[in-house]
């Protein structure tokens, strides 16, 4: 083959490989716009306006800008641990406790630390306590798989009733200020406001974190492309039986997968307890586990496109409250609804119609990529082994 | 004695009437995470259906038509379109909060609660009236709900070809079952069994209050676990439940065991029973796996 055929080639494939992961979210935000539309003409008002409304109360002013950086903050972490799981084959729904854990456990430690502790090694130490409270919760589901083939699913949503209610029952007998759900405030290792360095933030909640979630999508995708695990993780995502056969310890590398994934949900907690409001609070994660559902789904479990997504579904969420006056907020908790199934249910719809254009294109060669007539392995999430 | 009973029954009859529909759902092969988004659905079209009508009874049919309705949503994306069941099962339980959130506003003006609608049994029901609950036909309709789910898993047609559609799929498809037409209907049996549940909180309290199921409908699929897809054995965990929940409200005064431990009995039960220290959980061999 010659030099230009085989560049050719690669272009061809590259662009297959954009085609197939940026066509299902756009058909998946035309759809929503639809719905949006629909339930704004039903509450009377008019789409353009909501929607120009919706945009400059998150990306028009410095308050909505930050507080976008803020949630999407929170999102990056519970999206990325999804998208690690997935890739190894599993699916963790239990990111709203083990967030919730990482936040408890950030709190607990921080106000445990001595007065006087030097304010980075706190929250260097408190950052570590958020990773390993996650990744405690994570390890369950991991373990629970590997030696009992419990499906991660139930088990993770199980936990989540299991962890939230044991953490309330801590807080509320013998940690809460009187009067309130919360800690009180921790001493040292608070991380600096945005807000406070630039004007570009001004009045929001975002904070340093934000720095801390980019690193920590870089060092996901170098895990995950650019090691002996990461690599292994990946084989066993898409081939159990033939990583097994190739010498990959399955078990072990769920129970690692689940730990890592409930870590990285953990760390999340950091962006309220140290770099928000000091303290731990029941039910500070409002949601944000579960989205990274809709984070991971809509970024195709690349970090990159985890973060593309949370600035999405951080923008949504924001707006929600930008448009509160025109049109009730829960809009956009439909539409994210609505472009989770979208996106769901276009994915393998697309993948199949490339690959039959593929087919017509060049007959012959066009079996390159067997049309997937069920979620197996090769699907979108690798994950036929949702059972219970 | 007698009104522990009856108590038990009340907290019972959501339980049994969404695993009901977890087990007809489950037996056909799609994952019954979205019992809880059916549940609210349920609830809120009951008190729509109530309130505009004045009839319970038009109620309870809005109410199960709206859970039918988002059943089939549900099928369409999962079977129809090969969705993930997980992934637009998780999203079903989100639309259901959003979408009900909405139309509160919509329809009543009000992000917390509807007006008082006509429903089944009065106040003395909220104070445990033994008569009341007694009274209340969804109570005997539950109770008949999960009976004709194990008669119709076990002595009928249907049933054979719900449980060959969730354990061999493609044997089914061989001797000529339409797998993909059984399990729509499971599914929709599901979203009205389900939906029924959601109906009757609704109806039994008299209005609609935000996110009023509370994870019923993950109890709900506990129970389906822990009583591993069996009818009968799902009814006796439903009712454990209950019973439990039951003593931690009756002992709540007596400050014995904190609420949060009570609340997690359905949840520690369901990983013990999935991790098999006794007697292990075993799911249908093709849950949650898509056919052509």
């Amino acid at each position: 083959m010659s030099v230009d055929a085989a560049t050719a080639e690669r272009r061809q494939r590259w662009r297959e490989r954009i085609e197939e992961s940026i066509l299902p979210p756009l058909v998946a935000l035309a759809i929503a716009a639809v719905v949006g539309d629909v339930l704004i003409i039903t509450f009377g008002q008019a789409p353009g306006e909501v929607y120009r409304q919706l945009l400059e109360g998150t990306w028009g002013n410095a308050y909505g800008f930050g507080q976008v950086i803020y949630k999407a903050t929170t999102l990056t972490f519970t999206g990325l641990a999804v998208a690690l799981g997935i890739r190894a084959g599993l699916f963790n729904i239990g990111a709203e406790s083990q967030l919730a854990a990482g936040g408890f456990a950030a709190a607990v430690i921080g106000l445990a630390l001595p007065a006087g502790t030097p304010g980075l090694l706190a929250a260097i130490i408190c950052i570590v306590a958020a990773g390993a409270g996650g990744g405690v919760v994570g390890s369950v589901p991991g373990v629970l798989r590997a030696r009992f083939g419990a499906s991660e699913v139930i088990v993770t949503i199980m936990l989540n009733f299991i962890v939230l209610a044991l953490l309330n029952y801590v807080v509320a007998a013998h940690l809460a200020v009187a009067e309130t759900l919360h800690t009180s405030e921790i001493p040292a290792g608070r991380l600096a406001r945005l807000a406070d360095m630039s004007p570009m933030f001004a009045g929001s909640a975002a904070n340093m974190t934000v720095l801390l979630a980019l690193l920590t999508a870089g060092i996901v995708w170098w895990y995950l492309f650019r090691t002996r695990g990461g690599y292994e993780l990946r084989a066993v995502g898409l081939q159990p039986d033939a990583a097994e056969y190739g010498g990959v310890r399955v078990g072990s590398v769920w129970a690692k997968t689940m730990m890592l994934s409930g870590a990285l949900a953990g760390l999340g907690g950091v962006n309220y307890v140290l770099g928000y409001k000091h303290y731990y609070e029941e039910g500070f994660g409002a949601g944000s586990g579960f989205l990274g559902i809709a984070v991971a789904l809509v970024g195709r479990n690349h970090p990159v496109g985890v973060v593309i997504a949370a600035l999405l579904f951080a923008t949504l969420s924001q707006g929600g409250l930008a448009v509160n006056a025109l049109v009730p907020k829960q809009m956009v908790d439909v539409l994210t609804a609505i472009v989770i199934i979208a996106v769901a249910t276009a994915v393998p719809e697309v993948r199949r119609a490339l690959a039959a254009s593929r087919r017509r294109r060049e007959p012959g060669t066009g079996n390159r990529e067997p049309v997937i007539v069920s979620p197996g392995p090769s699907s979108q999430f690798p994950v036929p082994t949702s059972q219970q | 004695m007698i009104g522990f009973l009856v108590q038990t029954l009340r907290i019972a009859v959501p339980y049994l009437f969404a695993a009901a529909g977890g087990i007809v759902s489950e037996r056909a092969g799609i994952i019954a995470l979205t019992l809880e988004g059916f549940m609210l659905t349920g609830a809120f079209c009951a008190v729509l259906g109530s309130f505009y009508s004045g009839s319970p009874w038009v109620g309870i049919i809005a109410g199960v038509g709206g859970g039918l309705l988002a059943a089939l949503l549900h099928a369409l994306a999962t079977i129809r379109y090969r969705a993930d069941q997980v992934v637009v099962g998780i999203a079903m339980n989100l639309l259901a909060v959003g979408v009900t959130r909405f139309f509160l506003r919509l329809a009543f003006d009000s992000s917390s609660n509807s007006p008082r609608v006509p429903g089944f049994g009065g106040a003395e029901v909220a104070s445990g009236g033994v008569l009341a609950t007694l009274a209340n036909p969804l109570v005997w309709l539950g109770i008949l709900t999960m009976a004709a789910v194990g008669w119709l898993l076990y002595r009928t047609p249907f049933g054979l070809r719900v449980r060959a559609a969730g354990e061999k799929p493609e044997a089914a498809l061989s001797v000529g079952v339409p797998v993909r037409r059984v399990r729509w209907a499971a599914v929709a049996l599901s979203g009205i069994c389900a939906s029924l549940a959601g109906v009757y909180l609704a109806l039994d309290q008299h209005q609609f209050t935000d996110g009023m199921t509370a994870g019923r409908g993950f109890i709900a699929l506990a129970a389906v676990i822990f009583g591993k897809w069996d009818p009968t054995r799902v009814t006796i965990a439903c009712l454990l439940f209950a019973a439990a929940e039951t003593m931690q409200i009756r002992l709540q005064a007596l400050q014995l065991v904190p609420s949060q431990f009570v609340e997690m009995i359905p949840y520690v039960l369901t990983i013990v029973a999935l991790a098999g220290v006794v007697g292990r959980a075993v799911p249908p061999a093709a849950l949650g796996k898509a056919t052509d």
